[in-house]
């Protein structure tokens, strides 16, 4: 089955939709939209759970007692809301989710379900010194400007108004964290092995703590779960004559497996079977750098009784930022690895107690 | 026990990778109890069922955390250096020069980049693991491998020094009370948890498994009885610690009741206990589904997350003897 899943024009476009759709935590409305759309025609059953998330089954073709296996991609993406109005279109705004305040100077946005454009604004080089320019500049002194005829409400988001691109090898957009898992789940639905029961979750309000993931996990009550997501790639080769070694994830070397991070330590029969998938299919594969971070598997191991879970990513760079930068490869090497390892999954995964 | 504890404290199990110690305590509690199980998290289950003819039966759960805290590698150098990330509460001072074991059984060395004064500590970014290779491809670890400190236990008299007393020394306290315990009226739930060091993980699902009545871990604590140790009146010898409140948790006061009263009729020394910083496995019992009456059982501990960390074989006995007391007669709450 891994052979048929190419990244093909209908992927493309649906990775394109996916990334330019507004969806900052708490408001994952038009993703949503477009996730029911595309599981609906494919999925047994689908249904939005009290927080929003969209919780999706497919059944295993026999009815007997198969593996519930739940597959996790987060729809939110980290964003702005829009805290106080100073008149004329100017808005004071908080941030959502992981920003670095440094990297929002100067970036174009769009604001609310209508995406008025506006910008993040500062004064330009003509009227700053050069004592101010060291200097970086505090949230509270920074605005969304959409101009005196736009329209905005306390209390709506808004995002990077980066447009997907798609160069060469590589995509350019916003929002890939996480809309490329989302686009890898409807894939692997599409193509569900018949032996399993898929516990598909697109998850709300990862980047604020989990908390989509955590209730969906006590929803499906699976036996194992993967969490898909986007993993930083810190892999420029700027460090001159040094071997870099805090690179995280490179690029082109394939999806990366995660053995620990400040959230979970990877049930080791997932990342042990998740491995030699990838070598007996011939599969780059990295390991993610151990260390800080975490994706939704933090909070679907924890729930019930313990819950075996593993995260796979996609790298990219420059997350949370206004343009992240992935490489096609990666994001097909991914699909075809969790397709590879569904298919291969059986029972006899949990059989031995965890190592 | 001492040879007990010596040979809990001398297995290399960090959180997240805890088989190696499971199956030691395994073989110790084998025979001992009506159930043995394994869930998913890696918590080693051990149940003993209430003598035959008692009421029903309340469940107990008695948490006490068999992981310890460690090291990960996170990047080999093209020289076959170890880089290496700290799974739970490191002290990047405790690190230099210390030896290191990888869960494979190989050995390392700890030491550093060059610093700029030599008497600093250095960040864990600056340290690497020798572990002999030469090269890359010569190394035989892989990112992703776990390690511990390397340390043989020792004996200073009534003192024990090992690495991971915590919580290998409540993991013996509980396999000898286990050992002990001929009959009991509640449905008592040993519970050797997972992943304590890295946010009592093991404790919170095993707790929604098991869904007790009440419980309570068994943990080590804090000390203030060394030079320039202030405001923390606990001391070796002076007896187990019956917790009252830490950085995470109430106790329920009934249940520090009567673990107060237990010990004053058996007349066992013990020590109340306000720790400021830290928690156990017992926060997490506390804290699920609906909510469940805890306290904790606390081996005074000197050194905690050293690798020679101290307790006093005195304080040791008297908290098997105390939850022998507790889980031989029936009470309410």
């Amino acid at each position: 089955m891994a052979e048929k899943m190419t990244i093909g024009t209908p992927q493309f476009k649906l990775l394109e939709k996916l990334c330019n759709a507004s969806a900052v935590s708490g408001d994952e409305g038009e993703v949503r939209q477009i996730i029911l759309e595309e599981v609906r025609p494919y999925a047994d059953e689908v249904k939005v759970d009290a927080l929003g998330s969209v919780l999706v089954t497919k059944k295993a073709a026999s009815g007997s007692k198969a593996l519930r296996v739940m597959l996790d991609a987060h729809m939110d993406e980290v964003g702005f809301m829009l805290i106080a109005e100073d008149g004329e279109g100017i808005y004071r705004f908080e941030t959502v989710g992981g920003l670095d305040v440094r990297q929002l100077v100067g970036k174009a946005v769009l604001v609310g379900k209508n995406k008025t454009p506006g910008v993040i604004g500062a004064r330009p080089i003509h009227l700053t010194t050069p004592e101010e320019r060291q200097r970086k500049i505090p949230l509270d002194q920074l605005c969304i400007d959409i101009g005196p005829g736009g329209k905005a409400k306390i209390g709506e988001r808004a995002t990077f108004a980066t447009r997907f691109k798609r160069v060469g090898p590589s995509i350019f957009a916003k929002a890939i964290d996480n809309r490329v898992g989302c686009a890898i789940l409807v894939e692997l639905l599409k193509n569900a092995p018949a032996h399993l029961d898929l516990c598909l979750s697109f998850s709300v309000q990862e980047e604020i703590g989990l908390r989509g993931a955590k209730v969906a996990a006590n929803y499906f009550k699976p036996d194992l779960a993967f969490a898909i997501d986007s993993t930083p790639a810190n892999d420029l080769p700027h460090y001159a004559d040094e071997e870099n070694i805090f690179y995280n994830t490179r690029l082109g070397f394939g999806p990366a497996l995660y053995t620990f991070d400040s959230g979970t330590l990877s049930d080791p029969r997932l990342v042990r079977f998740l491995a030699e998938t990838g070598d007996s299919e011939k599969i780059p594969y990295q390991y993610r750098q151990p260390g800080g971070g975490g994706t939704d598997a933090g909070a679907i191991h924890r729930q019930q009784a313990g819950i075996p879970a593993v995260s796979v990513s996609v790298p990219g760079r420059y997350a949370h930022t206004s343009t992240l930068v992935m490489r096609v490869e990666d994001w097909k090497n991914s699909l075809a690895l969790l397709s590879a390892t569904l298919k291969r999954i059986t029972p006899d995964l949990l059989a031995e107690d965890r190592p | 026990m001492k040879s007990l504890i010596q040979k809990l404290t001398e297995t290399f199990s960090p959180s997240g990778y805890e088989a190696a110690i499971r199956e030691v305590i395994r073989a110790e509690v084998t025979g001992l109890a009506d159930e043995i199980r394994v869930d998913a998290l890696g918590n080693l289950i051990v149940r003993k069922a209430p003598a035959p003819g008692s009421a029903p039966a309340k469940k107990i759960m008695i948490a006490a955390h068999m992981d310890e805290i460690g090291l990960i590698a996170s990047h080999i150098d093209e020289n076959g250096f170890v880089r290496f990330t700290t799974i739970g509460g490191v002290y990047p001072q405790m690190l230099m020069g210390s030896r290191v074991r990888f869960y494979s059984g190989a050995p390392g060395i700890i030491h550093t980049e060059p610093l700029e004064k030599p008497t600093d500590t250095p960040s864990v970014e600056k340290m690497f693991i020798d572990v002999g290779a030469k090269s890359r491809k010569d190394c035989p670890i892989k990112v992703g491998e776990v390690a511990a400190f390397e340390r043989p236990f020792l004996e200073l008299g009534d003192r024990l020094v090992a690495k991971s007393m915590d919580d290998r020394i409540g993991c013996a306290v509980a396999i000898e009370a286990l050992r002990a315990l001929k009959s009991t009226p509640y449905e008592v739930y040993f519970v050797f948890t997972t992943q304590e060091e890295v946010g009592t993980r093991g404790a919170e699902t095993s707790a929604f498994g098991i869904d007790p009545d009440l419980g309570f871990s068994i943990d080590v604590t804090g000390w203030g009885d060394t030079p320039g140790r202030k405001n923390f009146e606990m001391a070796l010898g002076k007896g187990p610690a019956i917790k009252i409140k830490d950085g995470g948790m109430l106790s329920d006061p009934r249940i520090v009741n009567w673990m107060i009263k237990t010990a004053e009729k058996a007349r066992l020394p013990y020590q109340r206990e306000v720790l400021l910083g830290g928690t156990t496995d017992a926060r997490a019992m506390q804290l699920v589904r609906a909510g469940v009456p805890v306290g904790c059982i606390s081996i005074p501990c000197r050194y905690v997350h050293s690798p020679s960390e101290m307790v006093d074989i005195n304080d040791v006995q008297n908290a098997v003897k105390l939850i022998g007391a507790l889980l031989s007669n029936p009470i309410e709450l």
